[in-house]
């Protein structure tokens, strides 16, 4: 299997941060608030690798740090250190060293992210089709029939009525703008999406539609997937491999299965239990 | 050459009534607009003796450029007699002794305008300067203008073509009529100010070289002769400037002069009825003068 993603010490404080940032915080420290100089060390010297088709999930308690985590990898924040490269065909990108077009290329046409608040991945001024429009037309696709052929194949597939196609999805329910996001994160054919607790807060029926819809997307696509969630239900379900974090730290990782049957460390085996 | 060497004696302005200083600086700015085509360079706009959105953006422009044997024109919603045009042509003749002023278009070296590009095709020895209410066209998407920056930058003008996407969805056509986001060479997406589309593809490898003046905004930006100027559009959907045909599928002519290859101003006559007539008063003039022309030779 092809590497895809390859994230070496991947750290980031809010802050000004001070030499005892790091020994002050994290798991042991049962912190992630710098004592002397008042920074949030949000993640520090998280690796990871992920593989082609390959679903990886983040899981952790609120604050742990999961969402930097894709935020940095996804150009929504820089980080304070660390490295990432992705390698596309027989391309490979250092993440962090690209300037600010090239990030924007690679988020536009190779990356896809959805967000656990569907204002922050749609434009709910603009209609459900106007959405996926933007994100082609920043591809560069610049044929109308074209481009509203290919929003509507992609709301089909993800299962929002056509007939809401021209409609703004600020009057959709919440598992509709869902549909919605992955639609437009999924217009370009990327090969590496973010999913940031994208069914947190929905009905129980719907977020299962949802993450099967994901699934079938990784079958038919092989899009590799990181996933973040403090739900260990949608961790069991759609991930191979998992990483868990605590106070910005990763304090496990290993196939989502082992680390659900025999966790190691000892708060993961309270994270585990408490789903029981 | 001394710069006050211009001034009359009485006269208490110095030539072109902004000082040399000024001067020096809106043609720095517009150097550097020449050289980044599409590109809006802040410059510092000078307070002028009438109100802001007169036109004091275009009019700086204008005074920085004008030379002792100029001869400049005014229009103002295509006609040189509107109210604004004269006052505009009154304040340049009066701090510009020596200047002479024109509403032919053939004759002038510089024009100054508002709402539209002569019908006239203009040549390399004139300039126009089109005043500009509005300098950025990504306004309308984005309200922060560190972002808007950084979208020119990278020349991403996705979400201005989602509007134009939705205007499709909407209405079945692209339905923007004034101020219609044209691409400059390649790179830079302007507001060609308020000009009808029939005169965007004047725009277009023009002869003449095309200065934008905004006072209040305080950018100045070019396109230069000779440059590449595209209205944005889709491969399937391609712009079209306004469609002037009656219900036969006739194009209208003009009431006055007959000139059928014009852009129209519509009227209501005393009777209700609808009346069109060139909105370029000085075309206009023009067509009419042939016409009798023609008609007074044999046939
Ligand atoms: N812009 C910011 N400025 C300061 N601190 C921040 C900022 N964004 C996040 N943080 C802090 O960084 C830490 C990690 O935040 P993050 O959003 O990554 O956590 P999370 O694991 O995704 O939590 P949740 O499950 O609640 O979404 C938190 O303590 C958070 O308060
Ligand atoms: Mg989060
Ligand atoms: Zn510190
Ligand atoms: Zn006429």
């Amino acid at each position: 299997m092809n590497k895809i993603l390859e994230v070496r010490g991947l750290s980031k404080i809010y802050g000004p941060g001070c030499p005892q940032c790091l020994e002050s915080t994290g798991p042991e420290a049962d912190t992630n608030l710098c004592p002397h100089c008042g920074s949030v060390v949000a993640i520090h010297d998280v690796s990871f690798d992920l593989f082609e088709g390959e679903i990886l999930g983040v899981m952790g308690e609120s604050g742990s740090g999961k969402s930097t985590v894709v935020k940095t990898l996804y150009f929504d924040q820089a980080p304070s250190s660390g490295e990432a490269i992705f390698f596309d065909n027989d391309r490979q990108y250092d993440l962090f060293s690209l300037n600010a077009a090239q990030q924007r290329w690679l988020r536009n046409h190779r990356f896809g992210m959805v967000y656990q608040n569907p204002n922050l991945g749609l434009n709910f001024n603009i209609s459900a089709g106007g959405n996926i429009a933007e994100r082609l037309l920043m591809s560069d696709l610049m044929d109308y029939g074209a481009i509203r052929e290919r929003a509507k194949a992609l709301l089909a597939r993800t299962e929002v009525l056509l007939s809401r196609v021209d409609d703004l999805p600020k009057h959709f329910s919440g598992g509709m703008q869902q549909r919605v996001q992955i639609a437009k994160a999924l217009a370009t054919q990327p090969p590496l999406l973010f999913l940031d607790e994208v069914t947190t807060g929905l009905d129980l029926s719907v977020q299962a539609r949802i993450l099967d819809l994901i699934l079938e997307i990784q079958q038919e696509l092989k899009t590799a997937m990181v996933v973040v969630t403090h739900d260990l239900g949608v961790i069991r379900l759609l991930t191979g491999r998992a990483i868990v974090m605590k106070y910005g730290r990763v304090i496990e990782t290993g196939l989502t299965d082992q680390i659900l049957e025999d966790p190691q460390h000892a708060y993961t085996q309270r994270l585990v239990a408490s789903a029981l | 050459m001394n710069a006050m060497s211009h001034n009359q004696a009485g006269n208490a302005y110095n030539f072109g009534f902004l000082d040399e200083y000024a001067k020096k600086e809106v043609r720095r700015a517009i150097l550097k607009a020449i050289a980044i085509p599409g590109y809006q360079v802040p410059y510092a706009s000078r307070e002028m003796p009438m109100g802001r959105g007169f036109g004091t953006g275009g009019l700086q422009l204008t005074l920085s450029l004008i030379g002792p044997n100029e001869v400049v024109k005014v229009i103002d919603q295509g006609s040189d007699d509107s109210v604004n045009a004269v006052n505009l042509r009154r304040f340049i003749e009066m701090t510009c002794p020596g200047v002479s002023t024109t509403t032919a278009t053939a004759e002038c070296t510089l024009i100054q305008s508002r709402h539209r590009i002569p019908e006239l095709p203009l040549t390399a020895r004139q300039i126009l300067v089109l005043q500009v209410p509005y300098p950025d066209p990504l306004v309308v998407v984005e309200p922060s203008e560190d972002k808007r920056k950084t979208m020119h930058g990278e020349a991403d003008y996705s979400r201005l073509l989602v509007k134009l996407y939705e205007d499709i969805v909407k209405f079945g056509e692209i339905t923007i009529s004034h101020r219609y986001p044209t691409r400059i060479n390649g790179h830079y997406v302007i507001d060609p100010s308020p000009i009808p589309r029939w005169d965007v593809p004047k725009l277009n490898d023009s002869a003449a070289l095309i200065l934008f003046g905004a006072g209040r905004e305080k950018k100045i930006y070019a396109v230069p002769p000779h440059t590449k100027a595209e209205p944005l559009a889709f491969s399937d959907v391609p712009f079209r400037v306004e469609d002037f045909r009656d219900e036969q599928g006739r194009r209208r002519a003009c009431a006055r002069c007959g000139c059928v290859d014009s852009f129209l101003d519509e009227f209501v006559t005393d009777s209700g009825s609808k009346t069109y007539q060139c909105s370029d008063s000085d075309w206009c003039d023009m067509q009419l003068s042939k016409a009798r022309q023609t008609q007074g030779e044999p046939a």
